[in-house]
C-alpha cells in the first residue's frame, strides 16, 4: 500500500483563515507572502516553498482545534519547530497549513529529585541544560545547533550531537510525551516512570519527522554534571592512522565522552575561523574527551595519552586547564560557520558508516570530489560513525547546485554500499528521499506506509516527506538491489 | 562460527506465508523460559530456536548481531571473550533463554538506570511481519534515522508484530571494577537517598532496597570506584555480583512465595506506596517488586496515582501476565498498529493484552 496523497482542499484560503482566527488570535494565523517568508524554508535553504497559510497556536486547545479543523477539509499539516533542521523537513507544503510551534516555549518544571524537565516543543535545546544547572543536572544530547534549536525539533529528528556515543541520542533521553493525532486527539506517552505499558510508541515517535503526529510536551532525563572533563588533540599524518587509533580506544574499553575527526580542508577553515590552535599542517585531527569522577578522567586520560602516541599520533595535546578545552572543542562546533566563510555556500551530508570502512569512504569522496571538481571537508563523530562530508560550492554558479547535489548522492550511495545509512542525525526529510529508495526494499517502504497510514490514515500530516512513494521510487530509477535483483522491478517506470 | 548455526530465515517466512494462507494462527516459541510471562496461548508452534548464531561480532565498532534463536549464554560469552557486555544485564529466567524472547519480552536488569534499557541497545533488526515478508529495520551503526525506528517499536511486542530473525546491539565494556555497598536502612529513606546520589556524579550501576537495607553498586575504573567507595562510607556486600545476579534472576527469597508478582513502574522517587504486601524496590526506585494478593484494579489504580503503571508479572496459573489497561484512543493506536504489521492476525494473536483489554 501506499500512503495517500492528499485531495485538493475543499475550502478557499480566506474562509479556512477565517475559521481558524474563530479559536486563534488574528496575528496567530498569516496569509500574507510577506508574513510567510520566514516559514518558506528550515535550515536546508536550497529547498523553498511559500505555506498557504501559517497557524501560530498559543496552547494545546488551539492546535488541536488547528488539526480538526484540517482534518475536517483534507487539509495537509506540516509541523515547525526552530526551523533550523538540516533535511527540509519542515518544508511547508503549497497547499497546506504551517503549523509553528514556536509559541509553546516554556519549561514547564524542572524536577531536582526524579531528574527530569517537562517542557513544551520550543524550547531551545541550550535551554534546558541552563535550568537544570542550579541543581547540577543538565541535559545530555547537544546538537552543534544547540543554541538555536528546539527540543521539538530534536525530538522529531532524533537528534544526536558530540557526545552521542556514550549518553546516547534523543531516543535515549526521552521518557515522557504528549502528542496529537491528524484528528486533534491528544495522547500521552509515559512520563517520569523509565519505560511505559504497551507498544514503545516513544521510540516510534522519536525520530518521525512529523509523519505520524504533533508533539506538544515532552519530559526528558536530566544528568548529574560529570565532575570533571578532560580532552587531548592527537594530531595525524595519515588519515587511516586516526581511524585505526579510534578503533584502539574503544577496544581498550573506554566509552569517550566524545570522539571527533576531522580532515585537513575542516582544520584549516576552522583554524581561520575559531582560532582553536589546530595544526594545519596534520592530515586530521582527533578530539577525545573523557568524563566522569575525578580519579577516573585523570587515570584515563594518561592511557589515552599513551595509546595514541602508539598508534602513531605526531603529537598528543592535553588541554592544561578548562579554558583550552573549551577553545579545543570551539573549533569543532564551529565547523559548519566555519566551512561557510571558504565558500560561499556549502552542503551538508549526514551519512553514517561502521567506523572500519572510515578511509575506505574518505578516498572515495576524495575521487568524488576530483571528478566532480567541488572541495569536500569532512567533519566526524567519529566515536558513532556519523559523517558530515561538507561540499564546498557557490549556489550562483548556473548549475552548480545541482552538481552538489548529484556529487551528494553519490556519497549517500556509497555509505549504504558499505553497510552504512544516508542519515545519522539529521532526518530524510524531502532532501534524501530519493537516497530511500536505494537503502529499503519496496517491502520496507511499504511497511513503513503502513504505519503511518496506522496514525494517519488520510496521509494529511507532512506528506511527500520522510519515506518515498513505490512510483517516486520508480521514477528515480536507481533502486535497492538484493540479490542481484530489481527491487521494483514489477513497477512501471516513468 | 559455533557449530549448530543455522539460518532459517526462509523456511521461518515459507511457514507464516503458510499460516495466514491457510487462516491459521502461529505462536512463536523460543527456549520457553518466559512461557510463565507469555502464558499458554492457541496456536500452531513457530520454533526458532532452530535460526541461531552470530552473524557479525565487531568488538572495536561496539556492535554484535546474532539471529534471534541464539541463547544468551552463548552470546554473552562470546562478548566476554572481548570484555565486553550486554549493557541491559537482561535476565534470563532460564538457560535456554534466547536473544529473540529477550527482546519481544523487553526485559532489563539492574543496571538498566543507569546503562539503558533493552530497547535502548537495540540498533537493527530484521524481521518476518504477518505477510511472511522479512524485512531489514535500522542496521549495525549507532546512529541511523533513515525511516521509522521499527526496530525499537519490536523490544517489548511480545512478537505481535512480527518474528524476530535477526538483533543488532551496542554491547559496551565489561568495567575494569565493581563493587556492591549495603546500608541499614528503611525503604521510604533509600529511595530519598538513591535519588539524592543519582544526581551526583558517582559510577552507580544499581540501587535496590530490600528487607531493610539499601543496596548500591559502584561500576568503573578502580580509581573511580575506589574514591566514590571512600565517600559513600557503606559496607562492603562480599558476593556482590550473586546478589544482583539473584535479583535480576527474581531467585532471592523475595521471589520465593505463591502471592502473585506485580512489577510497578513509576518515577524513582515516588515514596513508599501504600497497597498491602511485601516490596522490593529496584532500579533507583522505578521498578518495584510487589508480593500481593490485593485486586489488580486496586494496585493499577494506585500506580496511576503516582503517574506510573502496573504490570501483574507472574502468577501461578497459566494464563501470562496482565497488562495495564490503556486508555481508548492509544489502544486504538495499537489495534491499528497491529493490523499494519499482521493484517490477518496470524502472529502471537492473543499474547499482547492491551490491544486486548481494550477491545
Amino acid at each position: 500500500m501506499s500512503t495517500p496523497q492528499p485531495t485538493l482542499p475543499s475550502v478557499s484560503r480566506e474562509s479556512l483563515a477565517h475559521q481558524l482566527r474563530e479559536k486563534l488570535p488574528r496575528n496567530a494565523v498569516l496569509t500574507d507572502a510577506e508574513d510567510m517568508r520566514p516559514y518558506e524554508c528550515d535550515g536546508l535553504s536550497a529547498y523553498r516553498r511559500l505555506p498557504w497559510i501559517v497557524a501560530l497556536p498559543e496552547d494545546i486547545a488551539q492546535a488541536s482545534y488547528v488539526l480538526k479543523l484540517c482534518a475536517s477539509h483534507n487539509i495537509p499539516v506540516v509541523a515547525r519547530g526552530a526551523g533550523t533542521g538540516l533535511s527540509g523537513g519542515a518544508l511547508p507544503h503549497e497547499a497546506g497549513v504551517l503549523l509553528s510551534l514556536s509559541k509553546f516555549n516554556k519549561i514547564l518544571e524542572v524536577d531536582p529529585v526524579n531528574r527530569t524537565a517537562t517542557v513544551q516543543p520550543g524550547v531551545r535545546n541550550l535551554a534546558i541544560s541552563e535550568a537544570a544547572s542550579p541543581h547540577g543536572l543538565y541535559y545530555a544530547p547537544d546538537p552543534s545547533s544547540q543554541l538555536a534549536c528546539s527540543i521539538g525539533g530534536n525530538v522529531a529528528e532524533n537528534s544526536g550531537g558530540v557526545h552521542c556515543l556514550k549518553y546516547g541520542l534523543t531516543v535515549h533521553n526521552v521518557t515522557g510525551m504528549k502528542f496529537m493525532t491528524m484528528d486533534g486527539e491528544l495522547i500521552q506517552l509515559g512520563g517520569k516512570a523509565l519505560d511505559i505499558p504497551g507498544y514503545d510508541l516513544l521510540a516510534l515517535m522519536t525520530g518521525s519527522e512529523g509523519m505520524l503526529g504533533v508533539m506538544v510536551e515532552f519530559t526528558v532525563k536530566l544528568l548529574p554534571k560529570p565532575e570533571r572533563a578532560q580532552v587531548v588533540l592527537a594530531v595525524f599524518d595519515e588519515i587511516e592512522k586516526a581511524g585505526d587509533a579510534v578503533a584502539a580506544i574503544i577496544a581498550q574499553g573506554f566509552v569517550p565522552a566524545g570522539l571527533e575527526m576531522m580532515d585537513k580542508l575542516a582544520i584549516k577553515a576552522t583554524e581561520e575561523y575559531a582560532k582553536a590552535g589546530y595544526p594545519l599542517d596534520a592530515e586530521a585531527i582527533l578530539l577525545c574527551e573523557l568524563d566522569g569522577t575525578a580519579e577516573e578522567v585523570s587515570e584515563g586520560i594518561a592511557e589515552i595519552r599513551t595509546l595514541l602516541l602508539k598508534q602513531g599520533a605526531a603529537e598528543v595535546r592535553t588541554a592544561k586547564d578548562e579554558a583550552e578545552r573549551l577553545r579545543m572543542w570551539a573549533g569543532r562546533k564551529a565547523a559548519f560557520p566555519a566551512v561557510g566563510r571558504l565558500s560561499p555556500d556549502y552542503y551538508c551530508m549526514d551519512g553514517t558508516i561502521p567506523r572500519k570502512h572510515l578511509a575506505k569512504v574518505l578516498t572515495r569522496i576524495g575521487e568524488l570530489s576530483k571528478e566532480y571538481g567541488l572541495a569536500v571537508a569532512n567533519v566526524f563523530h567519529a566515536g558513532d560513525g556519523n559523517l558530515h562530508p561538507l561540499i564546498l560550492y557557490n549556489a550562483n554558479n548556473e548549475g552548480e547546485l545541482e552538481k552538489t547535489e548529484a556529487l551528494g548522492s553519490k556519497i549517500l550511495e556509497f555509505c549504504i554500499a558499505v553497510g552504512g545509512t544516508v542519515t545519522g542525525e539529521h532526518g530524510v526529510g524531502i532532501e534524501k528521499i530519493n537516497q530511500m529508495c536505494l537503502q529499503f526494499s519496496k517491502g520496507e517502504i511499504e511497511q513503513f506506509h503502513a504505519l503511518k497510514a496506522a496514525f494517519d490514515p488520510h496521509g494529511l500530516l507532512n506528506p511527500g516527506k520522510a519515506v518515498p512513494t513505490l512510483s517516486r521510487c520508480a521514477e528515480f530509477g536507481r533502486m535497492h538491489v538484493h540479490s542481484g535483483k530489481l527491487a521494483y522491478s514489477d513497477l512501471e517506470r516513468f | 562460527m559455533a557449530t549448530g548455526d543455522q539460518d532459517k530465515s526462509n523456511e521461518l517466512a515459507e511457514a507464516v506465508k503458510t499460516a495466514v494462507k491457510n487462516r491459521a494462527r502461529l505462536t512463536i516459541t523460543g527456549g520457553g523460559t518466559k512461557r510463565f510471562y507469555a502464558g499458554d496461548v492457541e496456536g500452531d508452534a513457530l520454533d526458532v530456536t532452530g535460526h541461531r548464531g552470530i552473524v557479525t561480532y565487531e568488538p572495536t565498532e561496539l556492535i554484535v548481531t546474532a539471529r534471534a534463536g541464539t541463547t544468551l549464554r552463548e552470546l554473552e560469552a562470546a562478548l566476554a571473550e572481548k570484555g565486553q557486555m550486554l549493557a541491559f544485564e537482561p535476565p534470563w529466567f532460564g538457560e535456554a533463554a534466547t536473544l529473540g524472547g529477550t527482546i519481544a519480552c523487553g526485559f532489563s536488569g539492574p543496571r538498566r538506570p543507569y546503562a539503558g534499557s533493552a530497547r535502548d541497545f537495540v540498533l537493527g533488526t530484521r524481521i518476518i511481519n504477518g505477510r511472511g515478508e522479512i524485512l531489514h529495520f535500522g542496521g549495525e551503526v549507532m546512529k541511523n534515522v533513515a525511516g521509522y525506528d521499527v526496530s525499537r517499536l519490536m523490544v517489548g511486542a511480545l512478537g505481535s508484530l512480527g518474528v524476530l530473525l535477526e538483533v543488532s546491539l551496542k554491547v559496551l565494556p565489561i568495567p575494569a571494577k565493581e563493587t556492591t555497598l549495603w546500608f541499614e536502612m528503611p525503604a521510604n529513606k533509600a529511595i530519598d537517598v538513591i535519588n539524592a546520589l543519582g544526581a551526583q556524579p558517582l559510577p552507580l550501576s544499581a540501587a535496590c532496597h530490600l528487607g531493610d537495607k539499601l543496596y548500591i553498586r559502584l561500576s568503573g575504573s578502580e580509581l573511580g570506584v575506589q574514591a566514590a567507595r571512600d565517600k559513600l562510607n557503606g559496607k562492603t556486600l562480599d558476593k556482590g555480583n550473586d546478589f544482583w545476579h539473584d535479583i535480576r534472576e527474581h531467585r532471592s527469597r523475595f521471589f520465593q512465595d505463591a502471592a502473585p508478582l506485580w512489577r510497578l513502574s513509576v518515577p524513582p522517587a515516588t515514596p513508599a506506596i501504600n497497597l498491602p504486601g511485601k516490596w522490593l524496590h529496584d532500579w533507583g526506585g522505578a521498578q518495584r517488586w510487589l508480593k500481593s494478593e490485593a485486586p489488580a484494579k486496586e494496585i493499577q489504580e494506585k500506580a496511576e496515582s503516582v503517574d506510573g503503571y502496573a504490570t501483574l508479572f507472574r502468577r501461578s496459573s497459566r494464563h501470562g501476565a496482565q497488562f495495564h489497561p490503556l486508555p481508548k484512543q492509544l489502544s486504538e493506536l495499537h489495534r491499528n498498529l497491529k493490523r499494519a504489521f499482521d493484517p490477518d492476525g496470524t502472529l502471537n494473536r492473543e499474547l499482547f493484552s492491551p490491544v486486548q483489554s481494550a477491545a
